[in-house]
This record gives structure tokens, sequence and C-alpha cells, in this order.
């Protein structure tokens, strides 16, 4: 039997309204249980790229598919269930947390969704457990340190049980010690990833496939680390391996 | 005192408030009983006594002209100790700070008990239109993200060698509010649209509310009850 991919672009082109054209036919396919990062200089179309995948930019041409749903900006109910399937962690954690307290933050989507009472409760708590913050739950949002926040961001999105977990620049900002107990919690997550980010050997260390996306297209996917090696490919897309760092 | 539902203490807290203030100053020694009261309550709660007065002091620049008023005014006059007052004026001040001085002893003594969160909870439950415990609740969470951020621009002037003198640095001053406030515009809408990739209809979750003991309100009452019961009294055989 084979399931639908968790994700399917297929020629998806989109300009922004003062005619900037931002993407010019991408196709990506990602499979149920992958960790893709997607790699690409400032300006290359990548977060909006990600603002497609839950219909936030509505599709203007092509179309993109979550777990075999077309994403259609238009139909409200669809979009609702769309945005359950699909889990955006946003880069500044304070964007994302915007409720008093962190255990109301996580219970803010599940309960969107129609999740009440003690199902409620037990979400919440899973979903903290995951990311190892379980005893923050009553604390506020600032009282927290950034990685704290960051890993809390991630819970928000993990309680919806997304089909597709997307993380936008995951170990920006976060010190060494913050960004590897992210790193732990990527790794136990069981669902499909799609990681935006620059950091190279974050890439490496987490996804077994990699997609640069370079002026608005596709220009690679493959391998990360054979994407990693072909230095005349990164030099051409603005990407570069940390000096001193060694693939092997 | 601590652990009565918010919604309660608000409540408590109005009608107390709307018991000192219908009270006449003219039956003054009513009011050394509500302080009494107030202090009382204090006790009970177990907020100390110097806490009580230190966060009461936020009153001074409301008061200021109530303090004024005996000393400017018209019609009838008289000497206490050296100075020459107006009786209106006296009693119209002293009935403004004596009340003012008392609703905010009591507004401390539930602030002091109850977290903010606590506080729009129960307004929450008091049926507050929804829209403004969502706007209070989302300024209690970003208000120190906002005035760090402008901690951080006053750090970055500062670092250039800027220091607001007079009234030539306004301008760059009112920049940077400018500019802060486009930030937060903008921050605004980036939160808004992760409110949208959760699902966000319109309607901030709600907290299940549990029933509230009868006792809880007979104790949280008992307050604004006994205040009544003085209120009385002292006018009647006033």
């Amino acid at each position: 039997m084979t399931t639908a991919p968790s994700l399917l672009i297929k020629d998806l082109a989109f300009a922004y309204p003062d005619g900037n054209q931002a993407l010019f036919g991408v196709n990506l396919e990602i499979k149920k249980g992958e960790r893709v990062a997607l790699l690409g200089p400032n300006g290359a179309g990548k977060t909006t790229l990600v603002m497609h995948m839950n219909g936030i930019h509505p599709t203007m041409q092509g179309e993109v598919r979550i777990a075999g749903e077309i994403v259609d900006a238009k139909d409200k109910e669809g979009l609702k269930r769309i945005r359950s399937k699909v889990g955006i962690v946003f880069q500044d954690p304070d964007d994302q947390l915007f409720m008093p307290t962190v255990g109301e933050d996580i219970a803010f989507g599940p309960y969107n969704m129609g999740v009440r009472g003690a199902e409620l409760d037990s979400v919440v708590d899973e979903a903290l457990t995951q990311v190892g913050m379980l005893e923050f739950k009553d604390r506020a949002p600032h009282h927290l340190s950034f990685g704290q926040r960051r890993r809390v961001a991630v819970a928000t999105v993990l309680a919806m049980k997304p089909e597709i977990l997307v993380m936008d620049e995951p170990s920006s900002n976060l010190d060494p010690a913050s960004r590897r107990e992210l790193a732990d919690v990527v790794r136990s997550l069981d669902v499909t990833i799609v990681m935006v980010t620059h950091d190279l050997p974050y890439a490496l260390e987490l996804c077994e496939r990699s997609v640069i996306l370079s002026g608005g297209v596709i220009v690679a996917d493959a391998d990360t680390k054979k994407i990693l090696s072909d230095t005349k490919l990164l030099a051409a897309n603005r990407l570069e391996l940390p000096v001193g760092f060694s693939l092997s | 005192m601590h652990a009565l539902p918010s919604h309660l203490k608000i409540v408590t807290v109005l009608l107390f408030i709307f018991v000192v203030v219908s009270t006449p100053i003219t039956v003054w020694p009513a009011f050394i009983a509500f302080f009494t009261l107030v202090l009382a309550t204090t006790i009970a709660a177990k907020v100390s006594i110097f806490t009580l007065f230190k966060r009461a002091l936020i009153e001074i620049p409301f008061i200021f002209f109530a303090i004024l008023m005996p000393f400017f005014g018209k019609g009838e006059r008289f000497q206490l100790g050296p100075f020459n007052l107006y009786r209106d004026g006296l009693l119209a001040g002293g009935s403004i700070v004596a009340k003012g001085t008392l609703g905010v002893m009591i507004a401390v003594v539930l602030s002091t008990t109850t977290t903010a969160r606590e506080i729009l909870r129960g307004l929450e439950r008091l049926k507050l239109p929804l829209l403004m415990v969502q706007i209070a609740s989302f300024m209690l969470r970003y208000v120190n993200v906002i005035s760090d951020e402008m901690e951080r621009m006053k750090i970055a002037r500062e670092s250039r060698g800027f220091h607001a003198t007079g009234i030539k640095h306004w301008k760059v001053i009112a920049t940077s509010a400018a500019a802060l406030f486009i930030r937060s515009y903008e921050r605004g809408e980036r939160v808004h649209l992760a409110m949208l990739s959760r699902g966000f209809t319109g309607e901030l979750p709600h907290t299940e509310s549990k029933k509230v003991e009868l006792s809880s309100w007979l104790q949280a009452l008992s307050l604004p009850f006994f205040a009544l019961l003085i209120s009385l009294i002292f006018r009647v055989i006033g």
C-alpha cells in the first residue's frame, strides 16, 4: 500500500502583489517520515514557500497537497484541516507564544481543533513531555530562556499532532547546548520534518535529504552529504560550511 | 483570601468601593471603621502592612489636587492651626482623599493576592466583553517583550554616543518611538499569522470554570457586608 506523500508541490509559482515574483515553478515531494532541510540564500523564497504549505499565501499557480489533500485558501473548512496537519514553528518564539502561560499556549491549537476537557490536558502534557518542558507548564513565556521558548514553540505545534512539522531557522540564536537539546528533540519525533536553515552542519546532523531553493526554483535535491560536498553548488547559492568543518 | 476565586474578589472589591463612595464624608467615624476593616482584611490575607502602604503610594499624584482644595475655594472659612481654610473645600478634599485611599488600599490587597492572569480570568467570568479581556491578556504577554525592545533601542542609541539632554533631542526619541510602534505593529501581524497557523477562528480558549462553593461567596461578601453595616449604623446614630 502506498501512502500519500506528506507534502507534494507541483509547479508552484507566486508573485507578490507589488509584482515581485518569488517562486518560479517549484516541484517538491516529501514522503511521510522524511526529514528534509530546505536550504538557500536570503531572499530565495524559502519563507514564501513555507507560507504556501498551510495556505497563508493562496496558491496562484500550481498546487500544494498535504497528505493528498489540496491546499485551497478559499475552502475555510479544508484550510482548518490543513492547518492542523501542518505545524509551522516560526523563527521568533515570542511571535508564537502569545498566551499568558506555557500550558495555555500549548492548548491554543488543539482547542481550536475542538479538543476539550481532560483530553486537552493530556494533549498539552504529552506535547510538553516530548520537548522536555513539562515542569514549565504554568510559567509565563517571558520567564523562560530563549532556548526553552524555542522548545515550547515546537511543542505548541506538536500538540496539534501535525502530519508535517515545518521549522523556520530552528537553530538561530541558540547557544550550543540549546542547539543540541533541540536536535535531540527533533530526532526523537516521529513526524515528517521540513527544516528551513542556513546552519549546514545542523542540516547534515538531522536531515538525510536536502533541497536548495534559489531564485524561486529548486536547484538541487539530493542526499545532504552529497549536496554539502559539492563546493561549487554551495558557492553558486551563497551557502558555506563553517571554516574548518569536515564532512567526514 | 489567596485561594478565593478571582471573580469573587473582584466583585467584593467593587462592592466595598461602592459602599465607601456612597457613604457621606460627614459620618467620619464610619471611615475610621472602614479603614480598620481594610487593615483587618490585609492581615487576614497575610499581606504585610508595609507592602500595603508602599504600594498605596501610587495614589499620591492623583490626590495632589484634592489636598490643595481646602486652600482655594469660596464660602465659609475657618482657622485650623496656622491655616485659614475653606470648609467646603476641606470637606470635598477630605472626602476624595479618604475614599480614594480606601479604594486604592483594597485594590492593592486584591492585586497583591491575585496574579494579573487570575484577574483577567475573573473578568472573563464576570462576562466582561471577550475582546477587552483578549486585548488585556495580549498586553500582559507582550508588555515585557516590547519594553525589552525599547531598552535595546535605548542601549543602541547610547552606544553610538547619544544622550537625551534637552528639547533638541526629542526628534530622535520621537523617531525611536515611531520605529518601536511600527515594529510592534509588525510583530502583531506575525503573531496573528502564528495564530492563524494554529487554526485561530476569533475565539480564545476559555478556562473551564469550577463551581464556586457557597462558603467562598459568604467569605468574600462578608467584607462589603460589614462595610454596609458600618455605613448604615453610623449614618443612623450620626
